[in-house]
């Protein structure tokens, strides 16, 4: 399974967001309905436009090679669906939810998951009252583009540096999570400067947001690895395919 | 280690540490976290007020905790009807002995 040397890492990064995570500071998960400026909502929409279209088109192109591809997408779109429906608590004392995306991510590139963000995030946002329809660009950019963007990277990077599948997953689940709300974290800060300070915003937010989010992209991590092993020893083949593995 | 075990020590280790926080904080509220980024907002901008309103309103958190499970239902059921398929034992081809 894992090295003697992963396990240490894991361990550690355990033990790390665990010290840091003691402090009574708040959580949170997608920018609320109605909490970010109008312009700044429009803009972070307009940013996602390309990303989006970059999306359909790879989707389009990796499904139409085999109709196996097409029940990956499902899987890796109902992953989504699912973590981002689970509120795990945090050390920080309040919950959050896990992203999802970077199994997709993984499997299917950088950009085919901000297609299927969008979707879950509307369902969220009309159904659930849960994030919002003015936040919507905002929120698709963090999660739906940024946090795939960089799990595809991680992924792609360690497994050039000769990281065992497993752990190039962890990492890559793991950093597109945290990555994700860091994002957040900006998007908020640059809308809400301190008396003009962005930087001094930007620490509150991520005392906020990322440091919750430590313990819960690890729990994704660990998931995204379990889900990802069932994928690649039944459907290896396509996954070489996908150039995944 | 077989495929199994491997990811049930996995998922063991994630349970775990999702219920770490519920058992090391007797007394956190875990608050569902959107109010907690609404009280830093409002003290960072005491006069900002929200220019949009959800479109529906909930009658109260119970419904809203269905709306979740609804949706993590929704997407389990997804990803085990695919799992399951998926790793399905291939039919073993009748042999036509004549």
């Amino acid at each position: 399974m894992y090295s003697k040397f992963e396990k240490a890492v894991i361990m550690l990064s355990v033990f790390i967001s665990v010290f840091l995570g003691f402090q009574k500071t708040a959580g949170a998960m997608h920018i609320m309905e109605g909490f970010l400026p109008p312009t700044w909502a429009i803009s972070w929409g307009i940013l996602c436009l390309p990303f989006i279209i970059l999306g359909v088109i790879s989707i389009k192109k990796k499904v139409s090679v085999s109709r196996k591809n097409l029940v990956l997408l499902a899987l890796c779109g109902a992953f989504v669906f699912v973590l981002s429906a689970l509120k795990i608590p945090s050390v920080t004392g309040s919950c959050s939810h896990p992203t999802g995306v970077g199994l997709g991510a993984i499997i299917f590139g950088p950009f085919a998951m901000s297609i299927i963000s969008v979707i879950v995030l509307l369902f969220q946002a009309v159904l659930l009252a849960h994030g919002g329809l003015t936040t919507l660009g905002a929120n698709t950019f963090s999660m739906g583009i940024v946090g795939p963007i960089i799990s595809f990277a991680t992924y792609k990077l360690c497994k050039k540096l000769g990281a065992n599948t497993g752990l190039a997953v962890f990492m890559a689940a793991f950093l597109g999570d945290l990555l994700t709300y860091v994002t957040t974290s900006l998007q908020l800060a640059l809308a809400y400067p301190t008396e003009g300070s962005v930087m001094v915003s930007m620490v509150k937010f991520s005392g906020i947001f990322a440091i919750t989010q430590i313990l819960l992209a690890i729990v994704e991590g660990l998931i995204t690895v379990v889900v990802f092993n069932i994928i690649k020893q039944y459907r290896k083949s396509e996954l070489e395919e996908l150039k995944v593995i | 280690m077989s495929l199994l075990k491997k990811n049930i020590i996995l998922l063991v280790i994630a349970v775990l540490i999702a219920i770490l926080p519920l058992t090391l904080l007797k007394d956190a509220e875990f608050a569902g976290a959107d109010g907690l980024a609404e009280d830093a907002i409002i003290q960072i901008s005491p006069d900002y007020q929200p220019w949009f309103d959800s479109i529906i309103e909930l009658p109260s958190g119970e419904i809203e905790s269905l709306l979740f499970c609804i949706q993590a239902i929704i997407g389990s059921g997804i990803i085990f009807f695919i799992l399951g398929r998926m790793t399905a034992e291939p039919k073993k081809e009748e042999k036509d002995d004549n």
